[in-house]
């Protein structure tokens, strides 16, 4: 089992200058090392739509890796992303999913079944390649290699649950910060400030 | 059903004069011909979802790339697209026009679908601004909605109201028509 912690700093390792849209518990220890807040999104206030937001920068900017670090429970909430990606098969997104089993950030209820094999999902919809691992050595040895290889690769990490003690505080300033992100994001992915504010939040 | 033409042609000419780059689609019933028109358009790409809730999503990420997405599902599709619609439309305040299958629409008020019964309430529910297109006289409303969209950041519907004619082959046209 690995922990949340080791598998952020094994990935923030190799990730070299890509984009990494993160969700759930992953964000909270993500924002905590990451090299390049600059290239970052958390989804929030979108639960599981990491997935397809990830895959759509991945298909729009083809010449930078996009990695994903997805949740095992939002997948599920949007399972069908793997056949989408699958279909379309950007080279350059690396999915990884934190296996947990539980819903941490709602206090640790399991998911409605345990026993998913997300990487062989993920193969079986036509991913590249698919791996899952349970100890950091092997994810730390042959991860430079997996990124350095064509996408879609789905990655699975057998994470210890960390069940979150209290809710999620829905804030302004907290609904507020996707947004800015988001337009953060593109204006260093294009070079253009166009994106002005609209919406609740801005 | 509406009696009006829809020509899937000159909706792409529409979709091609404003620069469009994905067209991020779950196929429908009413949009069918034009999934299969959209299949020569070289300058514009198809991204298929397996499910409508990711069409937003999608379309978010693209634009974050620097893209220019447009999004084709059915209205009953957009309801089980709904969160996605609050946070990564509306929330994140997103540019984007939405062409939504009008299904079961009949101008008569009185329908059996429901699918049709609750899209407009719905985008209002919503405060989407849309614009309900039945026929090629209606294309003037899509620049509309593109310039409704960027002018306020949010995303913009346009309510198919018809089933897009199937594309006219010019053998047929030797034959006698479309059949």
């Amino acid at each position: 089992m690995i922990t949340y912690a080791d598998a952020c700093r094994v990935i923030n390792n190799s990730r070299d200058e890509a984009v990494v849209v993160t969700t759930m518990t992953q964000t909270k220890y993500w924002y905590q090392i990451s090299k390049h807040p600059d290239l970052d999104i958390g989804i929030a206030n979108a639960m599981s739509k990491a997935s397809s937001v990830a895959f759509g920068i991945a298909l729009g900017k083809p010449d930078r890796s996009v990695i994903c670090l997805d949740a095992d429970g939002s997948l599920l909430m949007n399972f069908g992303s793997l056949a989408t990606i699958a279909g379309m098969a950007p080279k350059n997104l690396y999915h990884f999913v934190f296996n947990n089993g539980i819903y941490s950030v709602t206090g640790g209820q399991p998911l409605p079944t345990p026993g998913v094999d997300y990487a062989k999902a993920a193969e079986a919809c036509g991913y590249a390649s698919a791996y899952r691992f349970e100890d950091v050595e092997s994810l730390d040895s042959l991860l430079p290699k997996i990124l350095a290889g064509p996408g879609p690769v789905l990655i699975e990490i057998m994470v210890q649950g960390e069940p979150q003690a209290e809710g999620v505080d829905q804030t302004w300033e907290s609904n507020a910060k996707m947004p800015l992100q988001l337009r953060a994001l593109r204006k260093r992915l294009t070079g253009s400030d166009d994106w002005g504010p609209g919406g609740p939040y801005l | 059903m509406i009696n009006g033409i829809l020509h899937p042609k000159n909706v792409i000419a529409q979709l091609v004069q404003h620069g469009v780059s994905h067209y991020v689609t779950l196929p429908d019933s009413e949009t069918a011909h034009m999934y299969q028109a959209l299949m020569d358009e070289p300058s514009i790409t198809v991204v298929p979802v397996a499910r409508e809730g990711e069409a937003i999503p999608v379309a978010a990420g693209l634009f974050i790339a620097g893209q220019n997405p447009v999004i084709s599902i059915q209205n009953a599709g957009l309801y089980e697209a709904g969160d996605a619609l609050r946070g990564l439309a509306l929330g994140i305040g997103l540019p984007l026009v939405m062409f939504i299958g009008y299904r079961g629409h009949n101008r008569k008020g009185d329908t059996p679908d429901s699918a049709a019964t609750f899209l407009e309430p719905y985008l209002h529910m919503w405060r989407v601004d849309y614009f309900v297109v039945e026929s090629d006289e209606d294309l003037d409303r899509v620049p509309l909605a593109f310039d409704l969209a960027a002018k306020t950041n949010q995303p913009v519907a346009v309510a198919i109201g018809t089933e897009y004619a199937k594309s006219v082959e010019p053998s047929e046209v030797a034959q006698g028509g479309s059949r």
